[in-house]
């Protein structure tokens, strides 16, 4: 079984993997409003992509134009040879898993499930036995005849998923269907979904607001900030190596410092240290976790960073420290969790761990 | 809420069937009014084609019919009361059905809104029955007693859906701080429903001055608008009944206009406005 | 939250009036329904069923009756066939202008009864606007008959009235419809046809209904079209209603007539809300 890593790699190296859907330049604008720019993006067969934005960011939009709903201003959606985005949604190989389920209230479980292959004309029998299937895939058997409006959110959603899956489409589009669940059924679902994704092995694009949520599932991560593509990678390397000052903000936690390199030296307010970068201004990442406390020595390479405690705040096993250093600079510090910190702290960090990045511009 | 496939190309040829049958149907529901209209001013009369001899004549004969203006003053008199009874007792239904418990509850609502759907001769003739029987002379009084139970139903009808909008917890509210009842009713209940009775009362009013059926019965000597111009035709057609007509049409118009313009300031949107119309709307032949 | 004072003043007041001005009068009627008269025109107060049965077996009345269900079915029907496809018109396709045309809809519904009956015999006399303007464009030669003073013309009509009647209810039961749900169905593989057969339909079925029920009952009731349309053939059940009332002079049967009438809206209206009720799915 292919694993995440290596389809994302081959993706990433642009190594003729096998590329289900095309986005080519798909730009999107409602009227004067421009919602989607210049989008291109190739989804590989068996991949979870996850589609990562802030509200506004276009991302259920994208979402849509893949499905059929809207038709894109500009750009073209490719399917192996074929031009997709000149197919009603009803002639595409693509389902949809809708954020409120959008289940048909006047049908059973079974009936919703089977909807699809239905309207196919497919014969009594078929539709049923794949009917079942899909049923005990998603462990919906018992409710199989009872009515939308009288099971929990949760399972309305596995029946959701079973009624888009039965039709065995090539590419499943998921808009946020985790979000109107509580924090624990949601990340029971999120484990249950990226199994039954590595089971069926067909792509999965999921849309969602929440970083987390991204990096736990998904194989690649497309993050989408105000209708443009900031960043394509997989969630490690989206986190170690942000390519944007947005993109290291919206993932995780981190410390945003503006240096200079003079000389063969990093500048960062009172702190420096030598590097091998080429003179110029620059824009460092560092995450808190990165930031330890000094042991009993200052480690070979690193830098000092001393100040006093200014905040925290507990999260269980690590705490979130906010440390002022002398000379005003305000960093987070992630340490494990302390009863009490006492007078100056000093840490240190490693200077390869300050990964510069481009500064987000207003418009892509 | 709209149908994303309306940009898409796909539909254009069901669309285009569908307008072309909502055309169909507009021209068959305002053709005979504009027909109406234009042989009002028709000097030939109100048949043949085409119209010719444009004239101001009916109207003129109009202005001068001064049983015709009776009957407006009588019927403008009973809308007017007719108003005051259904909305005074229309709300304080509305009230008591929204938040009253009461032996009878379900009877009373299923009788306070059948006038709404019942053919209004059945509601006509029983009160008939009832003055008879308690020897009341019919006059316009007994009109007024007639339209008013009869359109309670429709003041009661949208005083409760004007209710449902309404956050209930302003009430809590204003009695936590120390109103009595009364004053909460007049300070906070009444200005939140003004939108509800102000709708009322215009639809009220104008199914009053539209009203035949129950009137029918219940007319003494004098009659209301509708009645006077019944028995006109009775007698015989002239175009000075289209002129009136039009006049009514105008008038109408206006009135919905008006209430439109009303609905849209609060609720905003013609599907909730639909909601409201439709009970009311089925007392209309009443 | 409300004191017993309050719930009484809200209660009380129209407890009262619906009493003395709805029940009582409806009762009277009913007993009225068993009473006769004599010839000298005073009222015998005899209990018996004598009307109920001249309403089954004199002929007139009997047909008559039918004659006014099947009109009031056709009127129906066709109010439905026109108003059903122009709320689904406006609902879905309409777009920017769904306003307007709503209230393009619901204008006429505010103009008087009155006129747009008045209106429609102007038009369909033999000296009409429509047979005269047919004969001027020389597409008939004589006068059609049949335009006026018969069925055709209350058909006509009260579909004119109901028409927007019908529209209301379905229209707000189909903007009731979640557009995810059509989304799904064609998301699903189904064709804007197969969607609205099975998805939008059945969900709007409860409109349907309401509206439904409306035009029956009130054209099934209605005595002014027929008056001033029907003629001879097109008589309509509460046209003689009304005669029992005035010349005619035989208010226990008319009481009769009115109380069957009564007792048939009350079950359609019964049987409808079973109806809508099984075909409502919050």
């Amino acid at each position: 079984m292919v694993t995440g890593e290596q389809i994302a790699q081959a993706t990433s190296a642009g190594v003729a993997s096998t590329s289900l859907l095309e986005i080519r330049n798909v730009a999107k604008s409602f009227g004067k409003n421009v919602v989607l720019r210049n989008i291109s993006l190739q989804v590989a067969e068996g991949e979870f992509l996850t589609v990562l934005g802030e509200s506004g960011s276009g991302k259920t939009t994208l979402l849509r134009i893949i499905a059929g709903f809207e038709t894109a201003t500009s750009g073209e959606l490719w399917m192996g040879r074929e031009r997709l985005d000149v197919l009603p949604p009803y002639k595409r190989r693509v389902n949809t898993v809708f954020q409120h389920y959008a289940l048909f209230p006047h049908l059973t479980v079974e009936q919703n499930v089977g909807y699809g292959l239905t309207v196919e004309k497919q014969t009594k029998s078929e539709v049923a036995s794949r009917v079942e299937r899909a049923l005990a895939q998603v462990k919906m058997t018992a409710h199989a005849k009872a009515k939308p409006s009288k099971i929990s959110g949760g399972q309305q959603q596995r029946v959701a998923l079973a009624r888009a899956l039965v039709k065995r489409p090539k590419l499943l589009l998921l808009d946020e269907p985790l979000s109107a669940l509580d924090a624990n059924l949601r990340r029971q679902m999120q484990v249950e979904l990226k199994s039954l994704q590595r089971e069926v092995g067909i792509s999965f694009v999921f849309v969602t607001h929440d970083q987390e949520e991204a990096m736990v599932m998904s194989d690649r991560i497309a993050l989408l900030r105000m209708g443009g593509l900031e960043q394509v990678a997989t969630p490690r390397e989206i986190y170690s190596r942000p390519a944007t000052a947005y993109t290291a903000q919206f993932i995780g936690h981190t410390n945003l410092l503006q240096g200079e390199v003079r000389g063969g030296i990093m500048h960062c307010g009172s702190l420096s240290w030598k590097t091998n970068s080429p003179d110029g201004p620059y824009l460092l990442s560092l995450r808190p976790e990165n930031i330890h406390l000094i042991g009993s020595s200052l480690r070979a390479g690193a830098v000092r960073l001393q100040g006093k405690l200014q905040q925290r705040a507990f999260h269980g096993a690590t705490e979130l420290l906010r440390v002022e250093c002398a000379d005003g600079l305000i960093v987070s510090v992630r340490a494990g969790a302390r009863t009490e910190w006492q007078g100056e702290l000093e840490f240190e960090f490693d200077p390869a761990d300050a990964v510069p990045v481009r500064a987000s511009a207003e418009r892509i | 809420m709209e149908l994303c496939l309306s940009e898409a190309n796909h539909h254009s040829g069901r669309a285009g069937w569908l307008f072309g049958h909502a055309l169909l149907v507009f021209a068959f529901l305002y053709l005979p009014i504009v027909v109406l209209i234009v042989y009002s001013f028709n000097g030939a009369g109100v048949g043949g084609f085409p119209p010719r001899d444009l004239t101001l004549d009916w109207y003129r004969t109009l202005l001068a019919d001064g049983a015709i203006w009776e009957s407006v003053v009588n019927s403008l008199l009973v809308a007017a009361a007719a108003v005051v009874i259904a909305l005074g007792l229309g709300i304080p239904a509305a009230l008591a059905l929204d938040r009253a418990q009461f032996p009878g509850k379900a009877l009373f609502r299923r009788l306070v809104l059948l006038p709404l759907i019942l053919p209004g001769i059945i509601t006509g003739l029983s009160l008939l029955m009832l003055f008879n029987l308690g020897k009341v002379k019919l006059s316009l009084l007994t009109i007024i007693l007639g339209h008013g139970t009869a359109l309670i139903s429709v003041a009661t009808t949208e005083v409760f859906a004007g209710l449902q909008k309404f956050d209930r917890a302003q009430e809590e509210a204003s009695l936590d701080l120390g109103a009595t009842y009364w004053q909460t009713f007049l300070r906070v209940t009444l200005p939140n429903l003004k939108l509800s009775i102000v709708g009322a009362a215009l639809l009220i009013f104008t199914l009053s001055m539209d009203e035949i059926a129950v009137s029918f019965f219940l007319i003494g000597r004098d009659n209301t608008l509708p009645l006077e111009i019944w028995g006109r035709l009775r007698r015989g057609i002239t175009p000075e009944i289209n002129a009136i007509s039009t006049i009514i049409f105008v008038f109408s118009l206006a009135a919905i206009v008006l209430w439109y313009r009303l609905r849209l300031g609060t609720e905003g949107s013609p599907e909730t406005a639909a909601e409201l119309i439709e009970p009311a709307e089925q007392g209309a032949q009443s | 939250m409300f004191s017993r004072a309050y719930r009484t003043a809200i209660t009380l007041p129209p407890l009262l009036w619906v009493t003395v001005f709805l029940l009582v009068p409806y009762l009277l009627m009913f007993c009225y329904s068993f009473w006769s008269v004599s010839p000298s025109q005073a009222i015998l107060h005899t209990w018996s069923l004598d009307n109920y049965q001249q309403l089954r077996h004199v002929d007139v009345y009997w047909q008559t009756l039918l004659r006014s269900m099947w009109i009031a079915a056709r009127v129906t029907l066709f109010s439905l066939l026109l108003g059903y496809p122009l709320a689904y018109f406006l609902s879905f396709y309409a777009g920017k202008r769904k306003d307007l045309f709503y209230q393009l809809v619901v204008i006429p519904l505010w103009v008087s009864y009155l006129v747009r009956a008045y209106a429609w015999k102007t038009i369909l006399g033999s000296d009409g606007v429509l047979n005269t303007l047919l004969q001027y464009v020389h597409l008939t030669r004589h006068p059609l008959e049949f335009l006026l003073y018969s069925p055709f013309a209350v058909v006509l009509t009260l579909t004119h009235i109901y028409t927007s009647f019908t529209f209301l209810p379905i229209y707000a039961s189909l903007e009731h419809i979640p557009r995810n749900l059509v989304e799904a169905s064609h998301d699903l593989g189904a064709s804007p046809a197969q969607t609205f057969w099975r998805v939008v339909f059945p969900l709007s079925i409860p409109g349907v209904l309401a509206g439904a029920t409306f035009a029956f009952v009130l054209s099934l009731g209605d005595f002014l079209a027929p008056q001033l349309l029907g003629g001879p053939s097109g008589i309509m059940i509460s046209n003689i209603v009304v005669s029992l009332f005035g010349a005619a002079y035989n208010w226990p049967l008319g009481a009769a007539i009115s109380f069957c009438m009564l007792v048939l809206v009350v079950s359609l209206l019964f049987v409808a809300e079973r109806l809508e009720k099984k075909w409502s799915f919050a």
